[in-house]
């Protein structure tokens, strides 16, 4: 019995989990990347969408360039986190890929902090290709503050949505996942006013725009750039952080019910 | 029984309930160092949920789980183990090199990457991507990262299902050296020739609870029948109104016989027929035992 405690003790202080949480993040970007289904569409949509309604439809509209840059570049970052947490949880879930992780044993949060980590490094791609475009073709002139603090809207939007992505992960089963992720993901973009301002959608719906997470990421990113939006700053991150909290506090109950 | 510290993995009476299935009913198991126990059993019998309950993927509901003297949810009892899980999914993205690597930072004091190849006969698939793989190749994959961390005491949950008889021979090669080395291994299979070969000791699971546990020895002896065969034309139909009978049948000019007491069914075979051809007297293998076994716990 000894015996067996101390080299209990010796095994977890000779570990270093460092190696495996970058292996885990490294990983999980590499698979992501190698599922072309999956990166392709999420990788161009955003810069597609920018092209087609901010540049050409709307040529020589600086305003509307101005504004959809900001709003896509929160739209950009939905689509990895809602994706990779929302269906890609649910899958491994289900196959057990998830159980053996944890068997084998994974440390404790490298299996979502490296799919955090991928989301936002989508998220961050996605806002440099808008930045890029939005400069060259679209005429938007920021402050240099002001282009880092959308980049870092667009990266830690993340947040919110992946912690909405896993509660979807954590209870879905693996072949409606997809179907519900994207039951959230098109509409809510739409009613959160990341397509075109709402003031152009019928009133109501502009009405409870404050009930969906991306509108107060949308928010955000239209203060970075200096346009006329609803609300302060502090109040659209307490909500987003609780909204975070609470998807977060419901998944680990359900995936811990789950194993 | 003399040395405690031998045991690695415990089931206290451990009960298991899925809404209305008792999947475990009060199971007691111990698994010791250098020990391969074979979980035996109809599907639905609670094998893989007891395994569970040794991984800490589920908690009992009654009794108690336990891996070296640890709950095994934890940590440090985790590091120690290793498993190959009958419905793991592996991603299709990622090289076979990359999983390995990605297993062994899981663990303390892994073994090199060349060793777990070379032990899982995955040398010639590093570079290959896991979803391009065939089944038997996909099962030595997940072979290799249950043997990446050096663990204490593996979980194979069917491991040799899908391998060709080359790779079955590599994989229990290595699980042999493996349980020299001091390795406990518990084992569940389909393959009763797979039990023979490897278990030092056996438990038969039906229903949620243990109809039988022993050595191989011990479970075959349970069964006392054999099986005896031969060219007669004696009638069958007769022959299975004699005394320690189970069966007798015709097959063409051969009877299947499976009798308790073979000695005094060939002695009388003989009287009978001296003509008779082609006599084989056959032992009951585990598959006869576990069959026979299972029926009476029905």
């Amino acid at each position: 019995m000894n015996a067996i405690a101390q080299s209990t003790v010796m095994s977890s202080t000779a570990y270093r989990s460092l190696p495996a949480y970058v292996l885990e993040a490294k990983y999980e970007f590499l698979r992501v990347l190698r599922t072309p289904s999956f990166a392709v569409p999420t990788l161009m949509f955003p810069p597609l969408f920018f092209l087609l309604f901010g540049l050409l439809l709307n040529h020589g509209n600086a305003g509307a360039a101005h504004y959809l840059f900001a709003t896509y570049s929160v739209f950009g970052v939905m689509a990895p986190s809602l994706f990779g947490f929302g269906v890609a949880v649910a899958i491994e879930r289900e196959k057990g890929w998830l159980a053996l992780k944890r068997v084998a044993p994974m440390p404790p949060g490298a299996y979502l902090l490296a799919k955090l980590f991928m989301a936002m490094l989508f998220g961050a791609l996605i806002y440099l290709v808008l930045a890029a475009m939005a400069f060259a073709l679209g005429g938007v002139r920021l402050a240099f503050l002001q282009w880092l603090a959308l980049g870092v809207v667009s990266i830690g939007g993340a947040l919110p949505m992946c912690a909405l992505g896993l509660v979807i992960g954590s209870r879905a089963n693996a072949s409606a996942a997809p179907a519900i992720v994207n039951l959230i993901y098109l509409p809510m973009s739409f009613l959160s006013g990341l397509w075109m301002p709402l003031s152009m959608v019928p009133h109501f719906l502009a009405q409870i725009a404050p009930l969906w997470p991306a509108w107060h990421l949308g928010q955000l990113a239209l203060m970075t750039t200096g346009q006329p939006t609803t609300g302060g700053i502090g109040g659209h991150l307490l909500w987003l952080g609780a909204f975070s909290a609470v998807c977060f506090g419901i998944a680990r109950r359900w995936l811990a019910r789950s194993s | 029984m003399s040395d405690d510290t031998d045991v690695v993995a415990v089931l206290n009476g451990a009960s298991k309930r899925f809404g209305k299935l008792q999947a475990l009913d009060g199971v007691n198991l111990q698994v010791r160092r250098g020990n391969v126990l074979a979980l035996l059993g109809p599907n639905g019998a609670g094998k893989t949920t007891a395994i569970s309950l040794l991984l800490g993927l589920q908690r009992p509901d009654a009794g108690s789980a336990s891996l070296f003297g640890l709950a095994p949810h934890l940590l440090a009892a985790r590091r120690r183990i290793g498993a190959m899980l009958q419905a793991a999914a592996v991603p299709d993205g990622l090289r076979v090199g990359e999983l390995i690597a990605l297993f062994r930072s899981y663990y303390p004091n892994p073994r090199t990457i060349a060793d777990i190849a070379a032990m899982a006969g995955v040398e010639m698939l590093l570079a290959r991507q896991y979803g391009k793989l065939s089944g038997g190749q996909q099962r030595r994959v997940q072979f290799a990262l249950a043997i990446a961390g050096r663990a204490e005491i593996l979980f194979l949950d069917e491991p040799t299902t899908g391998l060709d008889i080359d790779a079955r021979s590599t994989l229990w090669k290595t699980i042999r050296t493996l349980v020299n080395e001091g390795c406990a291994i518990v084992l569940t299979t389909h393959y009763l020739e797979e039990a023979e070969a490897l278990a030092d000791s056996v438990a038969v699971l039906a229903n949620g609870r243990i109809v039988a546990e022993g050595s191989v020895a011990q479970i075959r002896a349970r069964v006392a029948q054999k099986k005896i065969r031969c060219v007669t034309s004696t009638d069958a139909g007769a022959i299975a109104n004699w005394p320690s009978m189970r069966s007798a049948m015709r097959d063409g000019d051969r009877v299947e016989i499976v009798a308790d007491a073979a000695e005094a069914v060939v002695r009388r075979l003989l009287d009978q027929d001296a003509q008779l051809q082609e006599l084989e007297i056959q032992r009951a293998g585990l598959a006869e035992a576990f069959v026979e076994i299972t029926k009476e716990a029905a």
